[in-house]
């Protein structure tokens, strides 16, 4: 029997019915990825990246092929793959605290009150919004928003940590400060990611892989790289290594030689 | 507070300010413009109480003038004898007893009220005789008006098999209803009741339905994510997702039922603010209906206000 990795895609497709009959988003996914892995995935707007993810989340469903996670198919939404929305989507209605605890009571089953108590201040503490957990998100500032929404993700203990553009309405610094807790926080948890994003620096920073998405329809993943860099990851660090310079010409050379933006084409 | 003189300033414009054409410096601004920047005294500290009184005596007095300007106005118009409509003053005399007497013939408890059913009644005990009537029948039409727009607003076959029919009877004027409610009921009381759970339920129904309809895709996609089962799904979300749409058509509802109780009630008869209106017109009473009138605008102000409040109270602890 063929070895199969922790998180696999084999022939994921994905096609939308449209007026014009279907739309094929994605086009025969081939996809593996090892336990404890961060993969980033790129590619330009309307590439397939964010359906790609949502088929993970089991949000989307795939026209044909199947997805894996740990030998299981994937056929419905589910805690066991927590998801960090672009726009955090925390509830306004209820704060910090309890935004996390509706995660923790859904995912923690068995343990006593003080305990997910206890378990949902840690993680708010691991983003640094202990201090914050009685406000709700209408008090927050963008960034602080986005913390939550990982700590929120990353309370639910999850196979899979899936991040949808997460840090993409964020300003440069704010955008770099959560990086940052997003290095500290793989180096302690070693979590399986999944994360789409544009920002060919984030993507090669955060990543052990970058995997490169050709311009859709019919998306497919073009380039596949590695980036050896040593963990713990340091931003300072990180920029001077020949195989970060790699990666990111790699990266930058597909995006804007080989796959150019669609848009940039036309004009 | 000490205002701080302009010599203590800081910077080397105020200090080299003096000699300036000799050693011709160029000043960044002039000598004058230096001198005046002290700052004024501060002012005394306000009690907080007393900058409270400050601000809603500013929000009333603009309201409170106009109110005089009118009065004076229509005193103005309406003073020459042969005047066909009453001046306030009239109203002040010819329905004195209206005004200061408008609890007579009625028994107010602390938790209970009754009112004389036969003689005199004042304008309070026909008030209160309408708002009991409009309280059963809204409160009906609120909770079954937010259960069919929840049922409407989550079920596409529901809202294809209903929501022509709603949109179809809401345009149905409420006193139009008032012969099938008669013919229904026979009595005065329950078909009023039924007059106005019919005129309240359609904006409730229709606008929790579009609050239901317009949840963010975000907020479901959470409770995907999050496996909420579907009363989880109901309490978590949906409820305080769609309380200020809710409250919008709750709002409406109780104002088109004080406008419809009214209305039944003078074609009814019997009791009630709408029959007082009525009686006082047949028995040539004008300056009555103008006190009837007031009655009923400070009335429906407030109900609207007290639903207002509850949305907000509900909106924060939801």
């Amino acid at each position: 029997m063929k070895h199969r990795s922790y998180l696999a895609l084999e022939g994921v497709t994905v096609e939308f019915p449209t007026r014009a009959g279907p739309f094929c988003a994605l086009d025969r996914i081939d996809l593996s990825i090892e336990k404890g892995q961060f993969v980033a995935l790129i590619g330009h707007s309307g590439c397939g990246k964010s359906t790609l993810l949502n088929a993970v989340a089991g949000l989307v469903r795939p026209s044909r092929g199947v997805i894996f996670l740990d030998g299981d198919v994937v056929d419905a939404p589910g805690p066991d793959r927590a998801v960090v929305f672009q726009d955090h989507s925390l509830l306004p209605w209820l704060t910090v605290e309890e935004n996390v605890r509706l995660a923790v009571d859904k995912t923690a089953g068995g343990k006593s009150r003080a305990e997910r108590r206890e378990w949902v201040m840690h993680n708010l503490d691991l983003v640094q919004m202990g201090h914050a957990a009685a406000k709700r998100p209408g008090e927050l500032s963008g960034g602080m928003k986005q913390r939550v929404g990982i700590a929120r993700a990353i309370a639910m203990n999850p196979r899979v940590l899936l991040m949808d553009e997460p840090f993409g309405a964020l300003d440069a610094l704010t955008r770099a400060a959560l990086q940052d807790v997003v290095m500290d926080l793989q180096a302690r948890l070693n979590n399986t990611v999944l994360m789409i994003t544009h920002d060919v620096d984030e993507a090669v920073l955060l990543a052990d892989r970058v995997v490169m998405m050709t311009n859709g329809p019919a998306a497919r993943i073009g380039e596949d790289r590695t980036v050896d860099l040593a963990r713990p990851r340091n931003r300072l660090e990180a920029i001077d290594q020949p195989d970060y310079a790699g990666a990111r010409s790699a990266v930058i050379h597909f995006l804007h030689e080989r796959y150019r933006n669609p848009a940039t084409l036309a004009a | 507070m000490a205002s701080p003189s302009s010599s203590s300033m800081k910077g080397p414009p105020a200090r080299t300010g003096g000699a300036a054409p000799e050693l011709g410096v160029i000043l960044p601004y002039p000598q004058e413009a230096i001198a005046r920047r002290s700052f004024a005294p501060v002012a005394a500290p306000v009690h907080p109480l007393a900058r409270k009184a400050r601000a809603v005596a500013a929000n009333m007095l603009p309201t409170l003038a106009m109110v005089v300007a009118l009065l004076a106005i229509w005193q103005w118009l309406c003073s020459a004898p042969d005047a066909a409509f009453p001046s306030p003053l009239m109203v002040w005399t010819q329905s004195h007893e209206v005004i200061v007497h408008p609890f007579k013939g009625v028994d107010m408890g602390l938790t209970h009220f009754s009112i004389a059913q036969s003689g005199d009644v004042g304008i309070a005990g026909h008030i209160l005789t309408s708002l009991s009537r409009v309280l059963i029948g809204y409160g009906m039409a609120a909770v079954v008006g937010v259960a069919l727009g929840i049922l409407i607003g989550q079920s596409v076959f529901a809202f294809r098999a209903l929501d022509p029919l709603f949109q179809i009877l809401r345009t149905v004027p409420p006193l139009a209803w008032l012969p099938i409610s008669l013919a229904i009921f026979q009595q005065a009381q329950p078909s009023a009741i039924f007059l106005i759970f019919i005129t309240a339920i359609w904006p409730v129904i229709l606008n929790t339905a579009a609050g239901v309809q317009t949840i963010p895709v975000a907020y479901r996609n959470v409770a995907r994510v999050l496996a909420l089962n579907p009363i989880e799904y109901f309490t978590r979300i949906m409820l305080p997702a769609t309380v200020p749409h809710m409250f919008t058509g709750l709002r409406i509802g109780v104002g088109m039922s004080w406008l419809a109780i009214v209305a039944a009630e003078m074609v009814q008869g019997g009791t009630g603010v709408g029959f007082f209106i009525w009686d006082s017109y047949n028995s040539a009473l004008l300056t009555d209906t103008i006190v009837a009138l007031v009655w009923i605008g400070l009335v429906g102000f407030t109900l609207d206000r007290i639903v207002a409040l509850a949305g907000r109270i509900i909106g924060r602890t939801a």
